[in-house]
């Protein structure tokens, strides 16, 4: 009887580890199938006048300069305005509002803000950013939002990487006589860091491929300049490619697949990034 | 200290940039079948002057309206005549403008090169298929012509915020925006094509320059208005034969900017090589006399839309424009 039982769940054992392994390399596949896609299609276009040109009627002129300045100049303001605000909403909900009821409001709001679809931020920046603070479509007005988009991101990955410092270094700290705010910024904060930066690189990763929120405070699509200001109007990557996949001729097909080869780029460089601080820095911190 | 100022620098510098000096900006947003036109005239406007910055935005019809009644855009490309209740909300802000029509487009009905019975339909038919009455109720081709096979029916169109919706419903129902709702609708012409080309049963209308790209992958319908079966093609669109069909596209110019002497070049750009961009991506050129009549009309600064009273369908531009000068 207990023999066959042990059998039994042996065999239950083996099953879901198989059922486990078959749906990973089912998500997987599709995921190399969806690469191998985009090379194909992508790859042969990309040369350097993909990079240098200007958007065209004629796919095989059309480039993605102003597209890709339009990007970075735009993420560049998002962190901007988006790391301070967010480390140190995250320090004070960790270190210094744990007990309050007014902290615990605010958490439960970032925690649906993060939920919230990214055509909302989009609605909230064309009321705020554009008509209200008069920005227009400028590249401040987006990275103010964006800046919004990310910043639940960035607060959570903050507190997360503060609560994982051990709280003996904090007594450690007290009791040689630091006060809480040298605590904080010499002790906590340098401790916490790897996390912190980890967390912000994958913030920044996500708010490449946004398009939605930028279509919707007004960003543009035929832009034939480099954004020179936080006032000028911009594009971007995101919002080029979908433009290039709803033309009729083939061509700016291809150059659409080309356009993600190169955003898959980015993001994949992004998250190496994030991986090798996370590695570095926990190899480095021994308590 | 050192490295502060050197920020501080940085920024100053960084913001100081953006009072370059330029000749003019020129802000033009809206439909997004007109923007391949209006992106080919900026592109070659721009290698005569790149001293002005033209951008084109892409928000729909609707949604370039928007923002021009705001004053916040020089030109609006638009695939349909302005409607009355934007005319409203410009006058609410004190923003008049001179309509400039620029192309013919065809709007191309098409189904599925498997469907072996339809070569042509009436505009009688299409309206069966198509007004709110037929919501759940019209689901077969054999319920549109006798002769028709049981095959069941499956629609695809534009989605309802486009002009090309708009106009669609114009022609055929004779009054915009009204249609049956259960129809697989997508701003994304590609994904219309996609869905006819695989589906026995699938009829769809878009642009005729998204027909001319995927020839092989679908087959076209002639419309039979009453004066015999007509296919859309670059002549019996531009004569306006291809009725109901065929429409105009146009730009809005609002007048305060008109003034402007760095907009007057651009629009007189516009007008003299519109001919040949119309077509090289893919449109049809209006009659060469249309382009001199609108150009006389932005000269005399002709403020309102011609089809404020007259229905933009089937409507005769070369005699419109002589009326009203």
């Amino acid at each position: 009887m207990s023999k066959s039982n042990q059998r039994k769940s042996r065999i239950v054992d083996k099953t879901f580890k198989y059922i486990g392994l078959a749906f990973t390399v089912f998500a997987l596949l599709v995921l190399a199938v969806l690469i191998t896609d985009i090379l194909i299609k992508g790859l042969t276009r990309i040369n350097w006048s993909f990079f240098t040109n200007l958007p065209s009627r004629h796919a095989a002129n059309s480039g993605i300069l102003t597209a890709l300045a339009g990007m970075l100049s735009l993420l560049f303001f998002t962190i901007l305005i988006a790391i301070p605000i967010g480390i140190l909403a995250g320090v004070y909900l960790q270190e210094y509002g744990t007990n309050n009821k007014f902290a615990k409001f605010i958490e439960i709001n970032i925690a649906n803000l993060a939920g919230v679809p990214s055509v909302i931020y989009g609605i909230l920046g064309l009321t705020i950013f554009v008509r209200l603070f008069g920005l227009g479509n400028s590249l401040l007005a987006g990275a103010f939002t964006l800046a919004l988009l990310i910043l639940p991101i960035i607060i959570v990955a903050t507190r997360e990487a503060i609560r994982a410092v051990p709280g003996t270094l904090r007594e450690a700290s007290y009791g040689m006589g630091a006060t809480k705010w040298q605590t904080t910024r010499r002790v906590v904060i340098p401790s916490a860091l790897g996390g912190i930066l980890t967390g912000i690189i994958l913030s920044i990763s996500r708010a490449v491929g946004e398009t939605a929120p930028l279509l919707v405070i007004g960003a543009l699509v035929y832009v034939p300049f480099i954004p020179e200001g936080p006032n000028d109007q911009f594009t971007t990557l995101p919002i080029q490619i979908f433009n290039w996949v709803s033309r009729p001729q083939a061509a700016f097909i291809t150059n659409a697949a080309a356009g993600i080869i190169i955003l898959l780029l980015i993001t994949f460089i992004l998250n190496g990034i994030a991986i090798y601080i996370r590695s570095k820095w926990y190899k480095n911190i021994k308590y | 200290m050192k490295g502060k100022i050197a920020v501080y620098l940085f920024i100053l510098c960084f913001l100081s940039s953006c009072f370059k000096e330029y000749r003019g900006r020129i802000n033009i947003d809206g439909s997004s079948s007109v923007y391949p036109i209006t992106e080919a005239v900026a592109e070659e406007f721009r290698i005569l002057n790149s001293d002005i910055r033209v951008t084109v935005g892409v928000s729909g019809t609707g949604g370039g309206f928007k923002k021009f009644s705001r004053g916040e855009t020089d030109i609006s490309n638009a695939s349909r005549p302005i409607k009355d209740s934007e005319i409203e909300a410009c006058k609410a802000n004190n923003i008049s403008f001179i309509e400039i029509p620029v192309a013919y487009d065809g709007l191309a009905v098409v189904v599925s090169p498997s469907n072996d019975f339809v070569d042509y339909l009436t505009v009688e038919e299409l309206k069966k298929m198509w007004e709110p009455a037929a919501q759940r109720t019209i689901n077969s081709w054999k319920q549109i012509r006798e002769t028709f096979p049981d095959v069941p029916l499956r629609l695809y169109g534009a989605g309802t915020s486009s002009g090309t919706y708009d106009y669609f419903t114009e022609a055929i129902m004779g009054k915009a925006k009204s249609s049956r709702g259960d129809y697989t609708a997508s701003e994304d012409d590609n994904v219309l094509v996609q869905g006819v080309s695989s589906d026995k049963g699938a009829l769809g209308f878009f642009g005729l320059g998204y027909y001319a790209e995927n020839k092989n992958k679908l087959k076209l319908v002639g419309i039979d208005a009453g004066k015999g079966i007509v296919f859309p093609t670059d002549s019996t669109v531009r004569t306006g034969f291809y009725a109901p069909l065929s429409r105009p596209e146009f730009i809005y110019v609002n007048s305060k900017s008109a003034t402007n002497p760095v907009v007057q070049e651009f629009v007189k750009f516009y007008l003299e090589n519109a001919s040949y961009l119309v077509k090289e991506v893919g449109y049809v050129p209006l009659p060469d006399e249309v382009y001199l009549l609108s150009y006389q009309r932005f000269l005399n600064n002709k403020q309102g839309s011609l089809f404020a009273n007259t229905s933009v369908v089937g409507a005769d531009l070369v005699k419109l424009m002589t009326e009203n000068q």
